[in-house]
This record gives structure tokens, C-alpha cells and sequence, in this order.
């Protein structure tokens, strides 16, 4: 503990756990000095472009190369017929379905990848693939998810047809993937059919793209001397993709190179593999050269990674003064043509059992059944866990129905059912164990810093008037940090992560961790994690991610695992090598080493004034005179599997204004109370709460991918597709509480998603509540002006006198 | 997201332009800011073999008076329109129109010439020409001539200008006093084109509506005038009454395209919006 002025400077000086430090990446992006996969040029490079479907449902005829092969500059054209010999036309998914590289035989989706081109220079494969002549035979669209098990449905996937089981369990059509069940079924039978008071909504989650800036892409360098490749690649989990490529590939996976360079954002787009990055590495090895596939944002939005996409029938039991007795809850989700969702390989529908959320719950049934239609694969946790969002939401609409349909206070509802305080560690009825939590303390907040009672009575005063005022709540509760690796793997990796940390002779570190920043500042936290075990200032330590040659292997950057695993394997790193250092120092000031104590970057002897070795002076010992029978050097390496996940909640109030006449629905204030135990860097998790918020409010308030009958997609553009700007953004209110957690080795959580999942329901909450007079319960997303003057218009409330 | 080959050609004079075009003939299109024309060569829909660049000929650009109508050369950018202080006196209405024009890149690059040639039913130049009653003066291989606005909108991406011409000037009668405008356009977010929009011009003579005219953006497969709607405030004093039948009249001659911004009952709802307001700040600002 500081106390001296001196103490506090030493402190400072490290800018360790819990001080805003200033991110050290911005300087290189804000300078356009980041380097990004599309910045990478290697000598001899090639490029890929890709001949695409235009129907959604097709079998193919004939593929005929001849004119794009003798357009100068073309150095190969490969379809699924070149790639058969190699036995890569298929590529297995992370959810156990299998995904065509190239169409063979059939296309499934619009857009889908039927021919790659190769070619000197961009220009030319784009000319190339205009002449790529591909003759379809359109068959019969699925679009409508619900009709994908109907007896006269058109069967997709007839590569697999016969098989009762496509990864995830038995099948009852061939449209159908899974069923997925969790929970006690006649118990909650039960207790609807003994409660006082039920409810039912039909709640779609449409179909979202988390929409990086930057595109996906990748260059593929097989190198024939050495028979070694490396790919840069723009992946949010690279050390699984070389696991993967070295699979796929034959190579072995120490003769695979896999570099994430800077990363232009990921929100779950990028974790999976993409046909195009097994097209360039396949083109690499097959012409010996470089090659580069970078998509364009209308490939990017039509063929990679969308999210949700859940048809959810939520129903929740209670008795008359509101308290639940049972939740259940029926999905129908639209998988797109390959069940290619990346979750944990054991989860079909992710996490979506956290959806009893913050509340006290004694009995749940969960059933989830994912089918197939022609669209493009994907499923991925949009940030977000995976599909908490959908989770989220369901039991965040869910209490706002239940609270208007017995006229309680949907804030008093939601008090009268949290798990309370003491109750921690909590069992939820659907499996999981809440580590720590306070909701009432968290949301009593809330509704004091807005005056609630207040905007209820401006609310009263403006129905009065027939204006239209709308109060969003949300408390949610996250599931994140995957995870124990009993419970969590991919393809059988179990989702540990890793840190190795090395100090050198003059007490600099760097560090490398098996995780990737995609934006999140990873650079800037885990060197602060860093910082206060160690005593090592942290513009002293370099973290470096996303090489594989380099960093011990993890399972990359998605569902906010990094601060719960990475941040835990780094604490647990430099603990082991603080305990090394305290043998040295020991050593050093021939003390024993339970007459030492640390002291912010020093050990000092117990009780003897100036009897110190500061951890610079330890870092020269271990090189220079280790003690006998200690190894010199001072590293460590952490695996760390985490116990259990982190469960970071917060509170949520929307206040929105709705112009009748238009529906424009704006939003005048969002307040956002978040909990995610230890705070790292509190000006980091502000940023990455405010981003978390505008892509919330991108989600509820304007962005989807319909499709028309024939499996068009729609909306594929920024012209369509909703990306806020400064313009659209409304003002955020942060705030905060801190119960941290009671396993990891800081008490930090994970933060970055929270604001993503915990606002999208509080938009939806505030547009149905300036309606819920009207006895409205609940309205679609997006709530795009369009849809909500739907609403107006059909209540009349349009109306001129 | 690639266009095709093409040769580019940057003349530095009128004359030159007029000469291309009569070389080329339909193979090539002329190449102002680009902000409609790129998008449609990188997606292929536009595939010219000829570009003809004309962002550095002097002679049509820039914003003056002259024989008591406003010229603006067709080169000048929407930016330029919005910092001009003439403009903002003689004409306000060109600036409100351009200050709502996609974001800031386009506009400064993106020109009236380009956003007027191009026919496109979503930008709002057109309509905001009729309203004025502008002229546009076009130069080909025969010469000059000068066309009125209203009657150059022929169909979506398909205008007056006749193959080898090119748009030179845009002529605007200044306001007079008693004038006022309305600009009204409804979008999903910055950057977007109307959902619907509506120009209102009109005069006042003490109360009485001497004149007015109301045109419509992105409702129809051009920017269009509704006459009947005006027929029903010429002459009279505007009322909230008035100004509402003149709305359910827009609505009677609206033929949107339904796309994610709306249907057609949404789009022709809201062209009736827009036109309420824009009646009612033209009004308001008549009045002074
Ligand atoms: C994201 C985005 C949003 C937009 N939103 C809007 C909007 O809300 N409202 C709006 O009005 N516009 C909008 N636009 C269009 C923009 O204003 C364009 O700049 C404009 O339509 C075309 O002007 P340009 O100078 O860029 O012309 P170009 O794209 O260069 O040319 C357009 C067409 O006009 C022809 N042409 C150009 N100049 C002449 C001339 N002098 N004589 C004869 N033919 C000529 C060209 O040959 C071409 O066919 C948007 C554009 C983008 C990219």
C-alpha cells in the first residue's frame, strides 16, 4: 500500500492495475502506420479474386475457364474440380458440418464461391472472372426457416442427406441440424400450468453482420524450398487456424506460420475460416508464389459471418406479485447453408442458456432447433458471447411483458426477482454458476442518477398530450471468458489461453500472449497487468500477440475472453516469475524469503531500513549471479484454464422521443452502469463501452441482411447496411460499480461486449414502452423509422384532427 | 468492386469536351466528382471505354450574376455551393439542398452539374431546380442552347441531355422579396439519399400566395412536380387546412419504389410530410 508521497510517485511511475494509461496503439493507427493484412507485399505476389453465385439455389451445369485462362496475366483459375484431387473442396467447420471451398456440384447461397481466379494484379483477375462462364440450373429457394422442415421442403444439403447426424446430434429432415435441449422440461410444464399468471412473445433477433471496417483477407506464402507456409491473415483466433491449416493441408504444424498483423476489428466475423483464405493458401502452394485474397464489402457483408438470426418464443410462469416461477423458451434458428457458427465445438446454440439472466429463477426449459436455408453460413457471437445476445434479450423483453401484463413496475419487477447479494455463488436452473453480483445496488443507481420517478411523471403528462415518450430499462447478466476447458473446446482445443512473459538482464520485459487485439488495447492492459506484479514500469514492457511462431498458443480474442483468460494466464505468469525473483532477492540481501516483503517494485527486507533490491537490480542478478541450484534467466509461461467464466452485469435506461409523423425514433438519453469487477484501465473500458453502445444501437436501430423470395440478399452495402456515425450516435452516460470476481486471479471480468448486449434490449425496451399504453408488448428490430411508423400508423396515432 | 479498363482523357476547355464526345460517341461518358458515376464502373454497371475528365476546365466553374439571373458553373461542388455568400443571398435554397447531400467526401467533390445530369430520382438537385424554374444551358456539336428545368427529367438515369452534350451552367432567377422556400428531406442516417424530400418555393403577395411550387425527390421515377397541389394554395391565403389537402394531393400523384428505406404507402406518407413542413417553413419564411 502507498502512502508516502515517494510510494505514490513509484506508483504513478509504473502506471500498472486501475490508471487510465493511454492506449499505445493509437499513435500508429491515428498516424496510418498500422499495418494491416491488405498492407502486406511480398515479392512476386499474386492475386485471388472470386467468381460468385448469382442464385441462391443452383445446380451447376458446366464450368467453362478457357476465356479467363487466356486473358493475359491469369496464372489459374480452380473450381471445386481442382481442389477434389486434394480432398479440399470441403472444409470441416468448428460445428461439425462440413462447408464447400468452392461450389460442388450445387450452389447454396447467393454469392457463393464458385471459382477462384489468380492472376498478376487485381484488375486483371476481376476482368478474369467476368469471363469465368458458369452455367446454373436454378432449383427451388429456401428463405423461410420455418418451412425448412415441411414435408415438400427442397432439400439443400445432399452431400449429407442421409446422414441422421450432421456434428450436433440426431436429425429428424434434411433441412434439420440439430435440436438442443437444456433444463427440466415436465418440471417447468408444471409450474406453468400451477402459475398464477403467464405470458408468451414472439421475439425475432434478424439477421445481423457485425461488419468490421476491415474486410477479411489473407496472403498465403508457401514457401517449395523450405516446404513451409506462412499466411498473414485477418483472424481473431490465428494459433486455431494453424492447427487447422495444418490439418487441412498435410503440412506439419511447425512448418505453418500464421500472423494476425493489426486487426481492423473482429466482432466474431473473423474467427472461422474462410473459403477464400483456403483458396489463396492452396494457390500459394499449388504456383509457388505469394498470393493475396482480400474481399470487397459487398462480399464481405454477403458470404462471411452475420449473427443471431433466432426466431425465440419466450414464456415466463409468476404468481400475482410478480415473483417467477418458471421460464421457457423455444428458438428456431436459421443456420444459412453450413453450420459454420463458431462457438465452442459441444455448444449448438452457445451460451444461450445463460437466458435466465439476472433473476432468481427456479425452473427452466430451454430448446433450441437450428436448420438450413439458402444463406450464407454464420451464426458467430457478434460481440458478444456466444448467443448471449440472444439471451439476453429474450429474458430482458420477456420481464418488461410480464411487468405490463401484471401492472407492476417494470423496475420493481425486476427488484422483486435478482438474485440477491448473498446468493452468490448462484446456480442457475439451466446450469451455470453466477460468480458474483450485485443487481440491486447496480440498478437502485441507475434509477437515482436519471430521476426516474420523474421521467414517469414527464411520460404520464406527454401520453396526456399524445405525444410519444418511451423508458428503456435493461439489468442484464453476461456469461464470458471461455472457458474451462472441461466444459469448452474447439475441434477438441481445449479454450485455456497463455502468456509468457521474459524479463531481460535490465529489467525490460516483453511479453506474448496467445490472444489477439482486434482494437480492445491489449497492448496497453496486459502490459498494466504486468506493471503492478512486477514493479516494472509498463512503458518497459512490450506485448506482442498474434504471431505463431512466436506466442504460445491460445484461443484468440472473441466472447471477451481475453481479460478473464489471457489477463488471468499474464497475472499467473508474473506471479510465477515474482516468486522467482523473491528467491533472488533473497538471495541478494542474504535474507530468508519470509523476512521479505514487496513493495510496489522492490523487496524489502522486514524491519531493516535500506535492505532492498529493486526488481531491475533482480532482473541483473538472475542473468548476471543467480543463487546455486536456480536457473538463470528470469521467464515464465502460464497456461491458465479458467475455473469458471465471469458473469459481468450492468443496468441500462433509455429515454427515447418518437416523431409521430415520421417514426424517427430519437434517442435522448442512455445511461449505462457497468460491473465488471477490477477495473483494468478505467479510460479503456469507457472507450470499449461506448463502441460496445453504438454498435447496440447500430443493431436495434437499424441493422439487418434481409432476403427477398428468390434468396437475394438485400441490404448488402453501407448505402443499406446501418453503421452510425458522429451524426446518429446519441450521448452515452457511463457509470460503474465493482464486485469483482471472486476466482480470477485480479477479480476482473471482461467488459467490452457487455454494453453490446445489455443496450440492444434497453433500445427495444424504450421504443415498445412509448407504445405500452397502447397495450403494444413488444416490436421487431430493427427500429428503423420505417418499421416504427408502421406501428403509428396502424394504432392511428398519425391521426390529424 | 473493380471497373473495367478505360481510357481517361482531361481536356481543359468546353470545345475540347464537345469534341471527345463527338469522337467517342457512346462509348464515352463524361466524368465530373464521380460520386454516382465510380460506384456504377466499380460494380460494372457502367462500363464507359472513355472517361472524360472535366474537373479542370475553368470555364464552368465558380458562381456569379449576370443579367439578372444566378449562374453557377456546372463543375462548382456542393461544398462550394454551400460556402457561397451569393447563394446565401440570392438563392438560399441551393445551399439548405446541398448541406443535406450525402457527407462531407462527396460534397467535396460531388457538383451540381454531375448531381442534375445524372437523372437519378434520388438526388435532390432536380427538384430543387423546377422549384426555382432554373434553366440549364447545354453545349453539343449544333452549339448552345438553353432548357427549362421543368421538362428535362424524362425518366430514372434519363434526361434531355442529348449524346455529345454537355452541361455547362445552371441559370436561377434570384428571389424576389416575399419569397420563401421550404427543404424538407427524410433519411435514415447521414450519407443516405430521401426516403422522401420536398422543395417548396413560393411567393407571397400580403397573405395571398401569388405563386408556389412543389416538387418531390426519390417518390417517382424522377424528380416531379405536383401541380395539383399547388393549384389548391395559388391565389389563396395558406391554412393548416389548405396546406393538408395540398398534402393528400401529393400523395395522390406519389409513385415511390418500395426498397429497405419503406414501402409505398410509407414513402407516399412521408412525401406528404415532408411537404407539410416544407409549405409551412416556405411560409414562415416569406413572411420574414
Ligand atoms: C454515399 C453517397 C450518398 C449520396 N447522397 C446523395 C443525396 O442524398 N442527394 C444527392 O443529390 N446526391 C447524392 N449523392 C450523389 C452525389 O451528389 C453525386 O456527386 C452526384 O449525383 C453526381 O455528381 P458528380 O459530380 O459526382 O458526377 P459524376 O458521378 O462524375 O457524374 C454523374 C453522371 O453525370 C454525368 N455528368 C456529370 N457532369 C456532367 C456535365 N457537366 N454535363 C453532362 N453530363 C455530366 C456523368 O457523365 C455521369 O453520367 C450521393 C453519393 C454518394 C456516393
Amino acid at each position: 500500500m502507498a502512502t508516502t508521497a515517494e510510494d505514490l510517485a513509484r506508483e504513478d511511475k509504473l502506471q500498472g492495475l486501475g490508471c487510465s494509461r493511454k492506449r499505445k496503439e493509437d499513435p500508429r493507427f491515428i498516424q496510418g502506420k498500422g499495418t494491416y493484412v491488405d498492407d502486406v507485399k511480398l515479392p512476386g505476389m499474386l492475386f485471388a479474386d472470386m467468381v460468385r453465385s448469382p442464385y441462391a439455389h443452383a445446380r451447376i451445369k458446366s464450368i467453362n475457364k478457357d476465356k479467363a485462362l487466356a486473358l493475359p496475366g491469369v496464372h489459374a483459375v480452380l473450381t471445386a474440380a481442382d481442389l477434389k484431387p486434394l480432398n479440399l473442396h470441403w472444409m470441416p467447420t468448428l460445428a461439425g458440418d462440413v462447408q464447400a471451398v468452392l461450389a460442388d456440384e450445387k450452389v447454396h447461397l447467393q454469392y457463393q464461391e464458385v471459382a477462384v481466379v489468380i492472376a498478376d494484379d487485381r484488375y486483371i483477375a476481376a476482368d478474369a472472372v467476368e469471363l469465368v462462364e458458369v452455367e446454373y440450373e436454378p432449383l427451388p429457394v429456401l428463405v423461410d426457416p420455418h418451412k425448412a422442415l415441411d414435408d415438400d421442403a427442397p432439400i439443400l444439403r445432399e452431400d449429407i442427406k442421409d446422414k441422421d447426424n450432421a456434428g450436433q446430434g440426431p436429425r429428424k429432415h434434411p433441412n434439420h441440424i440439430f435440436s438442443w435441449e437444456v433444463g427440466e422440461q415436465e418440471a417447468t410444464s408444471r409450474a406453468f400450468d400451477e402459475a398464477e399468471v403467464v405470458v408468451k412473445e414472439e421475439i425475432y433477433y434478424p439477421r445481423v453482420h457485425p461488419s468490421p471496417l476491415e474486410t477479411c483477407g489473407c496472403v498465403a506464402s508457401f514457401d517449395k524450398v523450405k516446404g513451409s507456409l506462412m499466411v498473414y491473415i485477418t483472424s481473431q483466433a490465428p494459433h486455431i487456424v494453424r492447427t487447422v491449416v495444418s490439418m487441412l493441408s498435410g503440412l506439419p504444424e511447425s512448418k505453418v506460420r500464421i500472423i494476425s498483423p493489426d486487426i481492423g476489428g473482429g466482432f466474431g466475423n473473423k474467427v472461422g475460416i474462410y473459403p477464400g483464405y483456403v483458396t489463396a493458401i492452396v494457390a500459394s502452394i499449388v504456383l509457388g508464389r505469394p498470393v493475396k485474397w482480400v474481399e470487397d464489402r459487398m462480399e464481405h457483408l454477403s458470404t462471411t459471418a452475420w449473427a443471431r438470426d433466432y426466431y425465440m418464443t419466450g414464456e415466463l410462469a409468476a404468481d400475482k406479485n410478480g415473483r417467477i416461477k418458471g421460464l421457457r423458451v423455444n428458438v428456431l434458428a436459421d443456420h444459412g447453408a453450413f453450420n459454420s457458427h463458431a462457438q465452442p465445438t459441444k455448444w449448438p446454440a452457445g451460451f444461450f442458456s445463460i437466458c435466465t439472466g439476472s433473476y432468481d429463477i427456479p425452473v427452466a426449459y430451454v430448446k433450441v432447433d437450428g436448420v438450413y436455408t439458402n444463406k450464407a453460413p454464420g451464426g458467430v457471437a457478434y460481440r458478444c458471447s456466444f448467443r448471449v445476445t440472444e439471451a439476453v434479450y429474450v429474458i430482458e423483453r420477456m420481464m418488461d411483458v410480464l411487468a405490463q401484463k401484471l401492472g407492476i413496475d417494470r423496475m420493481e419487477l425486476r427488484m422483486r426477482n435478482f438474485v440477491k447479494p448473498e446468493q452468490f455463488p448462484y446456480h442457475t436452473a439451466l446450469g451455470w454458476e453466477l460468480d458474483s453480483g450485485d443487481y440491486h445496488t447496480a440498478l437502485t443507481k441507475v434509477l437515482k442518477a436519471v430521476d426516474y420517478e420523474g421521467l414517469i411523471k414527464e411520460q404520464a403528462e406527454k401520453r396526456s398530450k399524445g405525444e410519444l415518450m418511451g423508458i428503456g430499462v435493461t439489468t442484464f447478466t453476461e456469461v464470458v471468458g471461455a472457458g474451462p476447458s472441461r466444459n469448452c473446446d474447439i475441434l477438441g482445443v481445449g479454450m485455456f489461453d497463455s502468456a509468457e512473459i521474459r524479463v531481460h538482464p535490465t529489467g525490460s520485459v516483453i511479453a506474448r500472449m496467445g490472444t489477439i487485439s482486434q482494437g480492445q488495447g491489449h497492448q496497453t492492459t496486459y502490459a498494466q497487468i504486468i506493471a503492478s506484479e512486477l514493479g516494472i514500469p509498463s512503458d518497459e514492457i512490450q506485448i506482442e500477440e498474434g504471431d505463431t511462431d512466436t506466442a504460445p498458443y491460445g484461443l484468440g480474442t472473441y466472447g471477451s475472453r481475453s481479460t478473464p483468460v489471457g489477463g488471468a494466464a499474464t497475472a499467473m505468469a508474473a506471479r510465477k516469475i515474482h516468486d522467482k525473483a523473491r528467491k533472488i532477492a533473497a538471495h541478494l540481501l542474504e535474507a530468508s524469503e519470509n523476512d521479505l516483503e514487496w513493495d510496489i517494485d522492490r523487496f524489502k527486507v522486514k524491519g531493516v531500513p535500506g535492505a532492498e533490491k529493486t526488481m531491475k537490480e533482480i532482473a541483473w542478478a538472475a542473468y548476471n549471479r543467480p543463487p546455486e541450484g536456480l536457473e538463470p534467466g528470469l521467464e515464465a509461461v502460464n497456461y491458465y484454464d479458467p475455473p469458471n467464466f465471469t458473469y459481468p452485469f450492468g443496468a441500462y435506461l433509455c429515454v427515447v422521443d418518437i416523431d409521430k409523423y415520421t417514426g424517427e425514433v430519437k434517442v435522448r438519453r442512455f445511461y449505462a452502469l457497468d460491473d465488471c469487477g477490477t477495473r483494468i484501465n478505467p479510460m479503456i473500458i469507457e472507450g470499449q463501452i461506448h463502441g460496445g453502445l453504438n454498435e447496440g444501437f447500430a443493431v436495434a436501430m437499424g441493422q439487418e441482411l434481409p432476403f427477398d423470395a428468390e434468396g437475394n440478399i438485400l441490404g448488402n452495402t453501407f448505402m443499406d447496411y446501418f453503421i452510425p456515425t458522429t451524426m446518429e450516435t446519441p450521448h452515452w452516460e457511463t457509470d460503474y460499480t465493482v464486485t469483482p470476481s471472486p476466482h480470477h486471479p485480479l477479480g476482473a471480468k471482461g467488459v467490452a461486449e457487455s454494453p453490446h448486449v445489455g443496450s440492444i434490449p434497453c433500445f427495444t425496451s424504450a421504443v415498445v414502452n412509448a407504445f405500452a399504453h397502447k397495450g403494444v408488448t413488444h416490436m421487431n428490430m430493427p427500429h428503423t423509422s420505417f418499421r416504427v411508423w408502421q406501428k403509428i400508423h396502424e394504432l392511428s396515432l398519425d391521426k390529424r384532427e | 468492386m473493380i471497373p473495367g479498363k478505360f481510357e481517361y482523357h482531361i481536356p481543359t476547355t468546353v470545345d475540347e469536351v464537345v469534341a471527345l464526345l463527338g469522337e467517342y460517341g457512346d462509348e464515352a461518358k463524361i466524368l465530373a466528382g464521380g460520386h454516382s458515376l465510380l460506384p456504377m464502373m466499380k460494380l460494372r454497371f457502367a462500363e464507359p471505354a472513355h472517361l472524360i475528365d472535366i474537373s479542370r476546365i475553368g470555364e464552368i466553374k465558380g458562381i456569379h450574376e449576370q443579367g439578372g439571373t444566378v449562374r453557377i458553373g456546372a463543375m462548382t461542388t456542393e461544398n462550394e455551393l454551400i460556402a457561397s455568400e451569393l447563394l446565401q443571398q440570392k438563392c438560399p435554397l441551393i445551399p439548405a439542398v446541398a448541406r443535406l447531400i450525402a457527407d462531407p467526401q462527396v460534397r467535396n467533390r460531388g457538383t451540381i452539374g454531375g448531381d442534375i445530369a445524372h437523372g437519378d430520382p434520388g438526388n435532390d438537385h432536380p427538384a430543387a431546380m423546377m422549384a426555382l424554374d432554373a434553366t440549364f444551358v447545354l453545349r453539343g456539336p449544333n452549339g448552345e442552347r438553353e432548357v427549362p428545368a421543368n421538362g428535362f427529367f424524362l425518366g430514372t438515369y434519363w434526361t434531355d441531355l442529348q449524346q455529345g452534350e454537355i452541361m455547362t451552367e445552371i441559370r436561377v432567377p434570384p428571389f424576389t422579396s416575399g419569397t420563401g422556400y421550404g427543404f424538407n428531406k427524410l433519411k435514415r442516417k447521414t450519407g443516405d439519399f430521401a426516403t422522401a424530400a420536398s422543395t417548396v418555393v413560393l411567393k407571397l403577395n400580403g397573405n395571398t400566395c401569388a405563386d408556389i411550387r412543389i416538387t418531390l425527390t426519390n417518390v417517382g421515377p424522377t424528380a416531379f412536380r405536383a401541380d395539383e397541389a399547388e393549384n389548391i394554395l395559388r391565389g389563396q391565403v395558406i391554412s393548416e387546412a389548405l396546406i393538408e389537402q395540398a398534402a393528400q394531393q401529393v400523395m395522390a400523384v406519389c409513385e415511390p419504389a418500395k426498397d429497405l428505406r419503406g414501402d409505398e404507402e410509407y414513402k407516399t406518407h412521408m412525401a406528404a410530410e415532408m411537404t407539410r413542413r416544407s409549405i409551412r417553413d416556405a411560409l414562415a419564411r416569406a413572411k420574414g
